[in-house]
């Protein structure tokens, strides 16, 4: 036995390294992708008998108001959330300087990202208050009409994002600051010296040196953007009459609520959602291949 | 070797920080009382039948209103507590349906309540059996501010002209004729559900809300029309999407409106918030169509055993303590609310006493509430659409033709 | 350095840069300093709208013992460093040996094993939520703090490997393969010789794996209920439904959640931000 190990631990050590993680991994996450696309093909309540009802779930999606308003505001969402890059950038600019304190201001400033969506959806909330919020003074102070921003279906989802772009930005931020530090600094004096400045300077040698940074922020603020759940659970619940819904928040609704229940059809949402956020992953593994080959 | 999922369960347990099971001596309690008035009278109901029986301590997990309706499901189908509040009639059908609610025909009838409870036995039946044990209902109609409709001479309106020029005159005063917070949807159930049995009468709501009935049928349109007259002259608050109903009170409380369609249980947060009883009225909802019987609507509220409860018999004890006509007596003066026990006193207080004598003298018949009588997908789609038609009233036909295409998949 | 530093720039710019400093984080927290001084107010000021002025007067002690005494948040905050500090150690344990396995040993399909945690790690939570209910509800774990806890250890172990993976990738190869010469077994040289370099990087993945589970809500909200095991965040929106409009209490409430992972931050900054940075720019 112990020869055995001895001649072979090459070949078994990384079995016994990777079965306990793998395991766990494989039980609480890869399995279940399966298990929900077999689901989708069932009506169920999750607990009588699964009905085999075939494509019937993504058949009355197809004719479902609600599941577009939804996909509709994913779309939004990823838009709108990309703008967290130049703003996390931006920002970052801004604070790439050696004065006294600036280490607590960045730190500051990264603030939002490390609470809970719960506490940035309920402050949010408050902010967009109708009788007494702040962005209502603030409409009031310029002598605009007062705007329920959470109760109006032209701006709900607008206002949810631009909550969510608020953690977002300062996780940006960060990845850019680290990647600030990075650059090249003869580069830039060489630039400098070709006379390049301001705007011209970013684009031409900052920015190209900063793609890791742009690549990963992508990615974060991509998933974040297609995982919006907590935004719109905290502060609107869907509403005002659904129009506030992103897939993620649909599912949810239909699987789990006290009206629905309906396991089969929220499965068949996931797996839409699954299939959308698919093209991202399969995306970035390409690309760590591609940097895996290039070793 | 760990082969089968009991030891790997057993395993997990052992390993496992805190257990949530029960022992017997034990029992769980899942309510959604969250409410001031409401968590007080529990308080008072759990303490006074620990005192009673010293051998049970009781574990109450509160939920908060709106979260309970999404747990309960959840919770009755993976990890019961003994004992659960909730709706009768259809709204608790789904659970008696999926099994998940046991039944307590020996607590009814070792306890006499098929006699003490007779008023409510009907909406706690389904297949022959009762499913729980009711506690409490209550009236709902206009509570409005008497000191502001006296001091704009406004009489206390009894049918759909009055109702329109009181708040023509209200408005005029630049007070908001009726307030409401339709947040979380179901506030705007119960105007649409007065709309329509005052519109068509108690027969034909029950036949919408059990699906026999298109919702695209003209006597559909004749209650939404209705509606539309009070939205389009403007005599509901502004924004009330962005409102809880709790949030929707503070108008009230400061006079800037003037009415609100409720419960009864609205009266209790409106005198904690200093409102007395001259400044506070109820009134009937006013009749539209004079031939038409007039129907009320007065939830009943329960508490159920779930099937997968781990410690039935105390549970069964509770309820029997729960029926009992001193608890409901005491509990619903502490809610605001009227008891089913027939030997219960009710209140003497003055909102209580003007909704028991109209409880009494209506001969129209009694709705439960419209996400209680229609089925849950149903009532969801549907307050959904009358949130979006109190904001919205010209999509009216686009709504009505979703409702339908509701009905259609959910009564199957 | 770009931009340019500030110290060589004109004296009314650099002035005008220290001025913008402070204000630019003034309005970028504004949100958060509300709160905060919301949290300090009285009943008085929320009843009569005072919500962006002065306080009339400071009741910290008040509302936070009025939250800590009526509500249970004491112990949805014990909960979730139940469901959090077991996860952290769980992950992390998990991914040094996962990391270690797929950075060191060349086998057919480590490419793949390790596109899988990568994978897995980006998956939308909703196509993981009814089967892992499920396998929960079966396991007899569901609405415990353990059942939590296994699903986070498992989901984080994707992440945590991608990170792990790579960090020792970037160590000297040549550390192993000496020792391998002397004859030390591989168990040996993952706990003596790699285990050792590797605590940047747990420390790193601690800080930031603390921070994810402690600020989850889905998950909360799936796997469990009631306040025995609910972790502060479901708490906090289970709280917000009873405290309708007393913002002072929503707001102390919110503070009070937000505070471990903040501490955390500050204390561990270096880590949090290597950890963010380091696992994923590579």
């Amino acid at each position: 036995m112990r020869d055995y190990w001895r001649a072979n631990q090459q070949r078994l050590a990384p079995v016994l390294f990777l079965l306990p993680g793998l395991l766990m991994f494989l039980v609480y996450v890869v399995v279940p992708i399966f298990q929900s696309v077999s689901i989708s093909f069932y009506a169920w309540d999750g607990l009588g008998e699964k009905e085999y009802v075939g494509i019937a779930n993504y058949v009355e999606l197809m004719d479902d108001e609600a599941f577009y308003t939804s996909l509709k505001n994913n779309v939004i969402w990823l838009v709108l959330y990309m703008l967290a890059i130049p703003a996390g950038l931006f920002v970052a600019l801004f604070l790439n300087q050696n004065v006294r304190g600036i280490r607590i201001y960045k730190s500051l400033f990264f603030f939002p990202f490390v609470i809970s969506q719960v506490v940035v959806g309920l402050v949010f909330s408050w902010f967009y208050d109708p009788s007494y919020g702040l962005f209502n003074k603030i409409l009031e102070f310029f002598g605009a009409d007062p705007i329920a921003i959470l109760a109006d279906e032209d701006w709900v989802t607008y206002g949810i994002i631009i909550a969510g772009l608020w953690p977002q930005t300062a996780y940006c931020m960060i990845l850019y600051l680290t990647g600030l530090n990075a650059v090249d600094s003869e580069q830039i004096e060489a630039a400098r010296l070709d006379n390049a400045k301001g705007l011209k300077l970013l684009w031409y040698i900052i920015l190209p040196q900063l793609r890791p940074a742009t690549f990963i922020a992508m990615v974060v603020t991509i998933i974040g953007a297609l995982r919006s759940f907590d935004l719109v659970s905290i502060m609107t619940n869907g509403g005002p009459w659904g129009s506030s819904r992103v897939l993620a928040f649909y599912m949810y609704e239909q699987a789990f609520s006290e009206y629905g229940f309906r396991m089969g059809y929220g499965a068949a949402i996931a797996v839409v959602l699954f299939a959308i956020m698919m093209i991202y992953i399969a995306s970035f593994l390409y690309k760590m291949y591609r940097d895996e080959r290039g070793h | 070797m760990l082969h089968n999922k009991k030891t790997l369960a057993a395993l997990f347990a052992a390993a496992s920080m805190m257990s949530a099971n029960a022992f017997s001596g034990e029992l769980v309690i899942n309510t959604d009382t969250s409410d001031p008035a409401p968590k007080a009278a529990f308080e008072a109901l759990i303490a006074g039948f620990e005192a009673e029986n010293p051998d049970v301590s009781v574990t109450w997990n509160l939920f908060d209103h709106e979260g309970y309706k999404t747990s309960i499901r959840n919770f009755l189908t993976a990890d019961a507590p003994d004992l659960a509040n909730w709706y009768a009639g259809n709204r608790m059908l789904p659970y008696v349906n999926a099994g998940l609610f046991e039944p307590v025909d020996d607590v009814w009838a070792a306890n006499g309540l098929n006699d003490s409870l007779a008023s409510a036995a009907a909406s706690m039946t389904i297949d022959g059996k009762k499913w729980g044990v009711p506690y409490t209902y209550y009236n709902w109609g206009v509570y409005y501010r008497q000191d502001i409709f006296e001091a704009n001479n406004i009489e206390v309106p009894t049918d759909w002209a009055g109702l329109m020029a009181a708040g023509e005159t209200l408005k005029a005063a630049g007070v908001t004729p009726i307030t409401i917070g339709t947040k979380y949807l179901w506030t705007a159930g119960g105007v649409f559900d007065y709309l329509n049995l005052r519109t068509n009468g108690y027969d034909f709501h029950m036949a919408l809300t059990k699906g026999e009935v298109s919702w695209t049928d003209d006597r559909v349109r004749a209650t939404m029309a209705n509606w539309k007259e009070l939205i389009d002259a403007d005599f509901f608050l502004a924004d009330h999407a962005a409102y809880s109903w709790q949030e929707a009170l503070a108008p009230m409380i400061q006079g800037k409106a003037a009415m609100y369609v409720m419960g009864n249980f609205a009266v209790a947060p409106l005198r904690d918030a200093g409102l007395t009883d001259d400044q506070l009225g109820f009134f009937q909802f006013p009749v539209i169509d004079a031939s038409i019987p007039v129907a009320e609507e007065a939830p009943t509220d329960t508490m159920h055993i779930p099937a997968n409860a781990k410690n039935k018999v105390d549970a069964k004890r509770f309820l029997a303590y729960l029926a009992r006509a001193d608890v409901q007596t005491e509990i619903n003066a502490t809610l605001g609310q009227l008891p089913i026990n027939s030997g219960s006193s009710v209140s003497d207080d003055k909102f209580l006493q003007a909704g028991y004598e109209m409880l009494s003298n209506t001969d129209g018949g009694i709705a439960q509430f419209f996400d209680r009588d229609a089925p849950a997908e149903m009532a969801s789609a549907g307050m959904e659409g009358f949130q979006e038609f109190m904001v919205k009233p010209d999509r009216l036909d686009a709504i009505l033709e979703r409702l339908e295409k509701t009905r259609k998949r959910v009564y199957k | 350095m770009f931009p340019r530093p500030i110290e060589k720039a004109s004296p009314p710019a650099k002035a005008l840069y220290k001025i913008a400093l402070p204000v630019a984080l003034i309005i970028w927290l504004l949100p958060l300093l509300a709160v905060a001084l919301t949290s300090l107010r009285s009943q008085a000021d929320i009843l009569t709208g005072n919500y962006w002025g002065w306080p009339t007067s400071f009741n910290m002690l008040e509302n936070y013992t009025a939250i800590f005494e009526n509500t249970p948040i004491g112990q949805y905050i014990l909960n979730s460093f139940r469901v959090t500090i077991p996860t952290v150690i769980g992950a992390v344990g998990l991914s040094c040996m996962t990391g270690f396995a797929l950075a060191v040993y060349k086998f057919k399909g480590n490419l793949i094993l390790f596109f899988l945690f990568v994978a897995g790690n980006f998956v939308p939570f909703q196509i993981l939520m009814v089967p892992v209910r499920d396998f929960t509800v079966s396991l007899g774990i569901y609405n415990t703090i353990s059942g939590l806890a296994l699903f986070h250890i498992a989901f984080q172990t994707g992440f945590c490997t991608l990170f792990m993976r790579n960090f020792i990738k970037a160590l000297p190869f040549e550390l192993v393969e000496a020792a391998r010469v002397e004859g030390v077994s591989e168990i040996r040289i993952f706990w003596y010789v790699v285990l050792p370099l590797m605590k940047p990087a747990i420390a790193a993945l601690s800080v930031l794996i603390f921070t994810f589970i402690w600020n989850d809500y889905f998950w909360a909200m799936v796997l469990t209920q009631g306040a025995d095991t609910q972790p502060i965040t479901a708490g906090l929106n289970s709280l917000n439904g009873q405290w309708v409009s007393s913002w002072h209490l929503v707001s102390a409430g919110s503070i009070v959640a937000a505070m471990p992972p903040v501490i955390m931050f500050f204390l561990m900054q270096r880590h949090f931000i290597a950890g963010l940075t380091l696992g994923a720019v590579k």
